[in-house]
């Protein structure tokens, strides 16, 4: 939880512009190319590629190269809580094959 | 109807034990074995565990979650089914996990046991389907969502 209170100024800062929060919205609603996300908005690409290098620096959103196409996603912070979950798994089943060691030993 | 997601993921563990390939299967075939190792070793209400060991057999265990955990009192079970036994070389088993009566994964797991200079080399593969719940997605656009209206009306008082 600390290490993402460090990044509320920046959070506030790229949500304080009306055009950064209209892209998050539409990000909210899943992954988009960058070209389709400027499309409905009155700006240029080049606009819209600066407002996400602030969104993307405040941790909001990610973008990544798939070919020739840019696209962005809402970043969670960190691992989506689905790979913590398969995190979680994985530990448990090491802690088990663990166990079964020291059992194997005493034996 | 609540809106449903499935997350695939595969892990692989890999150990290397100093005993021989029969006495590690052993430990998956003697239920007091399994019971051990299996099971975590902390006090859980109403703890069970039951088991079948043969292709197409049952196994099942539960627990309640602690005072101290997220949901005090839930009900953690596992079912397991036994779907592949080769005597000290393998053992494959089809498992769900539920909370309550709501089931958040349902993955496929294989033990293979490789003789080797120590003992056993024992390679462990999950591949597993995690469900709704276990996401989080809708929650977390419900948040985006909560966050930017706090934010819209903000601005609009200010």
């Amino acid at each position: 939880m600390a290490h993402r209170k460090i990044h509320v100024d920046r959070v506030f800062h790229a949500l304080g512009d009306p055009t950064r929060r209209a892209l998050v919205e539409r990000l909210s609603e899943g992954p988009i190319s960058v070209s389709l996300l400027a499309k409905p908005l009155a700006i240029t690409l080049a606009a819209v590629v600066q407002h996400l290098q602030v969104l993307e620096k405040s941790g909001l959103v990610r973008t990544e190269k798939l070919g020739r196409v840019r696209t962005c996603r809402i970043e969670t912070g960190g691992l989506s809580v689905a790979e913590q979950w398969i995190e979680d798994r994985r530990a448990t089943w090491e802690k088990r094959l663990d166990r079964l060691g020291d059992l194997l030993e005493e034996e | 109807m609540e809106k449903t997601t499935v997350t695939h993921g595969t892990f692989v563990i890999e150990r290397s034990y100093a005993a021989t390939p029969e006495r590690v299967f052993a430990a998956f075939q003697d239920p007091a074995k399994k019971r051990r190792w299996f099971i975590e070793g902390r006090n859980n209400e109403a703890e069970t565990f039951e088991m079948d060991f043969r292709v197409g057999g049952t196994e099942r265990s539960s627990y309640q979650m602690g005072p101290n955990s997220p949901f005090p009192g839930t009900v953690i079970s596992n079912e397991t089914k036994y779907m592949d036994i080769v005597p000290n070389r393998r053992i494959v088993i089809a498992y769900t996990m539920s909370m309550g009566e709501r089931r958040f994964s349902s993955s496929q797991a294989t033990f293979e046991l490789v003789p080797s200079e120590k003992g056993t080399d024992l390679t462990f593969t999950e591949q597993g389907a995690y469900f709704e719940g276990s996401d989080g997605a809708e929650r977390r656009e419900a948040g985006w969502r909560q966050l930017l209206e706090h934010l819209d009306k903000g601005i609009a008082v200010a």
